[in-house]
């Protein structure tokens, strides 16, 4: 124990809780040792008519008191409350805590044993893996993600075909694994003009509604001013970058032209955290079992 | 002077005892729209969500209302008890009107989102010296009239009002030492976990100083006034405040129970919280016994029912802090509703009841009238408020326990059986109920208020009450 700069404090804590708890104790015996006569008042008078019976304290009372008085004091030894000293049990917090741990580790060991053996394909076929991811994901994931995996703005939908990192199953175990940090750069140098030709080339990737000119001067600034060292020649995205693609009518952020300029000038930066040392390997593994089996990924693009 | 010696100075309790009212409602009704926040999250608009009333609420029914009755009742009992004139007028008025400036200061600041972030301890800097001034004037005004009192012997009200008057100045000042960046910005004096135990050790003591301490001094002389029998023990009354004032220090750390404070230090907590209760239940076994012999009388003075209902809360809080403070239990109970509902069995059950009992004692004998101008209206009171208080714990414990049990229920696979969503959604029916509870506290409120206008309408402001001679027998 770490708690105290030196044994001073130590002993400092040891005497002053000691003295404290033993002084209620005190404090009671020597107002109990002699008794009050019954039914007397102490012959002081305020304010007309307030008065006191001195009438002894009551016995059960004074029980209760000592008895929490005694427990106290057998607690400080079985139990760290005097200063640094760990107790004749050596409880500690952090040592339930490890034991509560490792006890649900054992119980559960069988278990993921036999989850991790699956291929994760077979798992993600699997009702009883499934449902465990599942739940796992209803604890660990769907702050972000959504209850339903569909995800919300800037938190990618799980339950579609599309794959910023990309679908197969390693991939997807590595993304749970150690994280994943997208980042659009900004694009203000641009000036308003190309990127608002550019908004409306990407638009008319996905259909959408455009401006016939800024689509032509957009599609020729896509490919000269760096957007497809990423996105690709076509658009399509790159998994290895994590940069989407930008043909499949699926937003991440939205797919109004205001929106896309924002996206384009100021940039975007998305962090998945890294799972695999909170989690473990097992969890990480049922989890990706649980994403591929939304009905997508699998590898199907 | 000869004649403002002659007379107590009933205006400034007048005052109090008013705004103790009018703040009453203000404080609930805020209680009861951020309950109903809770029921119907859509309500949560602009400045006016949960997160920013929250505060403003805790500080209305804490400061405002309950800080209002311990002056309004410390000011009218240390005068009739001292046999004076209260120290000085001058201050005394001091105090009322820098309280309510403090007031109104949290009802601007605190919606605005300026605040400490340190709960019951949210005002910022500049109200925080505010407070100390007023508080310090409070003192002298306080002490000053023990000191020119005309008989020997202290009573044992003005104790525990004493006592929670050092203790408070103390807590106040160490708790809020803050480093201020601007007007309406500041950062704690402390980092870390003794921020966090700094807080607590405030925290609790506002509960057991402010909140406890105060009031025993009201329920001291309010019970045995309004019941017309002697205090049971004086034995009991010099054991029970000592150890409780001197064990109310140690127990804050209980609320940081299996957190990043010290092993040790969190059993120190407990321990000092158990060693609490015997302490705790001395105050109430003397108030309930103070009325042996005249049981008779609860059937239908509707003020002692009041006073002595409030015991019974005090009782049953008080045991279940101890309990609660358990590490065992608090593993449950902790982060949960049952909180909240033990909060409320204290600050409602408690506090509030004993202060409307107080308030109705003092309004006849401050506006010249012989009684309220309803009895009956202080009868309805009552039940309305008991009702609302029995609604307002029992679904706090019930969604508390539930939502202790959900989240620490584990599937064979070691997953949560639940979501945190899922206890939300099972908590909303005890949610209701908890809205229906404070709406029927609230209503009493408003019964109160209009009973009190109805009185005021009917009577006139004494401000010629005697000081009485002390009794010839008090040596």
């Amino acid at each position: 124990m770490s708690d105290f700069v030196n044994q001073f404090w130590n002993w400092y804590v040891i005497l002053l809780v000691l003295v404290s708890i033993i002084a209620c104790g005190v404090l009671l015996w020597t107002q109990s040792v002699t008794t009050p006569g019954k039914g007397d008042t102490t012959g002081h008078v305020w304010d007309e008519n307030l008065e006191e019976y001195n009438n002894p304290l009551p016995k059960w009372w004074m029980w209760l008191f000592y008895i929490t008085v005694i427990f106290s004091l057998v607690y400080c030894v079985l139990y760290p409350t005097l200063g640094s000293y760990q107790g004749v049990l050596g409880w500690s917090s952090d040592g339930q805590w490890a034991k509560e741990k490792a006890k649900a580790d054992e119980q559960t060991k069988p278990l993921y044993d036999k989850y991790m053996k699956m291929d994760l394909k077979a798992l993600a076929a699997d009702k009883e893996g499934v449902e465990t991811g599942k739940r796992l994901y209803l604890t660990y994931c769907m702050q972000c993600h959504g209850a339903d995996a569909r995800g919300s703005k800037g938190f990618p939908n799980l339950a579609d075909n599309d794959w910023q990192w990309g679908g197969e199953p390693e991939t997807i175990v590595e993304t749970i694994s150690n994280g994943r940090m997208g980042v659009m750069p900004p694009h203000a140098q641009l000036g308003a003009e190309t990127i608002k030709d550019l908004a409306n080339y990407v638009r008319s990737l996905s259909g959408l509604p455009a401006d016939s000119v800024r689509v032509t001067k957009g599609q020729e600034a896509f490919n000269s001013v760096g957007c497809s060292g990423c996105h690709g020649p076509d658009a399509k995205g790159m998994h290895a970058v994590g940069a989407p693609n930008l043909t499949d009518k699926i937003w991440l952020y939205g797919s109004s032209e205001g929106t896309i300029i924002e996206t384009i000038t100021k940039g975007r930066t998305n962090q998945m955290p890294a799972w695999k040392e909170f989690l473990g390997e097992e969890k990480v593994h049922v989890l990706a079992a649980y994403v591929l089996s939304l009905g997508s990924g699998a590898g199907s693009q | 002077m000869s004649e403002t010696q002659s007379t107590y100075n009933y205006k400034v309790v007048r005052q109090f005892a008013v705004m103790t009212v009018i703040w009453g409602i203000v404080g609930m009704l805020v209680g009861v729209i951020i309950a109903a926040q809770m029921v119907w999250p859509e309500l949560n608009m602009g400045w006016l969500h949960f997160g920013r009333l929250r505060p403003l609420h805790t500080n209305a029914v804490i400061f405002a209302f309950g800080g209002c009755a311990l002056f309004a009742t410390s000011y009218y009992v240390v005068q009739r008890t001292c046999h004076t004139r209260i120290f000085s007028d001058g201050l005394a008025a001091f105090t009322f009107w820098g309280w309510q400036l403090v007031i109104v200061l949290a009802a601007i600041t605190l919606p605005l989102g300026i605040t400490q972030g340190k709960e019951y301890a949210e005002l910022e800097w500049p109200i925080d010296i505010l407070i100390t001034v007023v508080w310090v004037a409070y003192a002298i005004v306080f002490f000053g009239t023990i000191a020119k009192r005309k008989v020997t012997h202290i009573y044992v009200a003005n104790w525990f009002y004493g006592g929670y008057i050092l203790a408070v100045a103390l807590l106040h000042v160490v708790n809020s030492a803050a480093i201020p960046v601007s007007l309406t910005k500041s950062y704690s004096a402390y980092a870390g976990v003794q921020d966090a135990m700094v807080q607590w050790w405030y925290g609790h003591n506002a509960v057991g100083f402010f909140l406890t301490a105060g009031f025993l001094g009201m329920m001291y002389y309010f019970v045995p006034k309004q019941a017309g029998r002697p205090v049971y023990s004086y034995r009991l009354s010099v054991v029970h405040f000592w150890a409780l004032i001197f064990t109310y220090m140690w127990a804050g750390p209980h609320h940081l129970h299996y957190t990043a404070l010290p092993d040790w230090t969190q059993s120190v907590g407990m321990l000092f919280s158990l060693i609490l209760l015997a302490p705790s239940w001395g105050g109430m076994i003397n108030g309930v016994m103070t009325l042996s012999g005249a049981w008779h009388k609860l059937r239908d003075d509707p003020i002692l029912k009041f006073l002595i209902t409030s015991l019974s809360f005090y009782g049953m809080s008080t045991f279940e802090g101890p309990m609660m403070a358990i590490k065992t239990v608090n593993a449950l109970s902790h982060y949960t509703d049952w909180t909240i509902g033990h909060v409320h069995s204290g600050a409602l059950g408690w506090v509030a009841m004993i202060s409307i009992g107080s308030i109705y004692y003092l309004l006849p004998r401050l506006f010249a009238k012989p009684e309220m101008f309803s009895v009956k209206l202080i009868t309805v009171h009552f039940w309305v408020a008991t009702i609302g208080v029995v609604l307002y714990i029992a679904s706090m414990w019930i969604a508390g326990v539930m939502q202790g049990l959900m989240w620490r229920a584990v599937n064979a696979d070691g997953t949560l059986t639940y979501s945190f969503v899922e206890s939300v959604k099972a908590s909303y029916p005890f949610w209701a109920i908890r809205f229906l509870g404070g709406c029927l506290f609230l209503s009493g409120m408003l019964i109160m208020a209009y009973n009190m206008v109805k009185t005021i309408a009917g009577g006139r402001a004494v401000d010629d009450a005697l000081v009485l001679q002390p009794a010839a027998n008090h040596a």
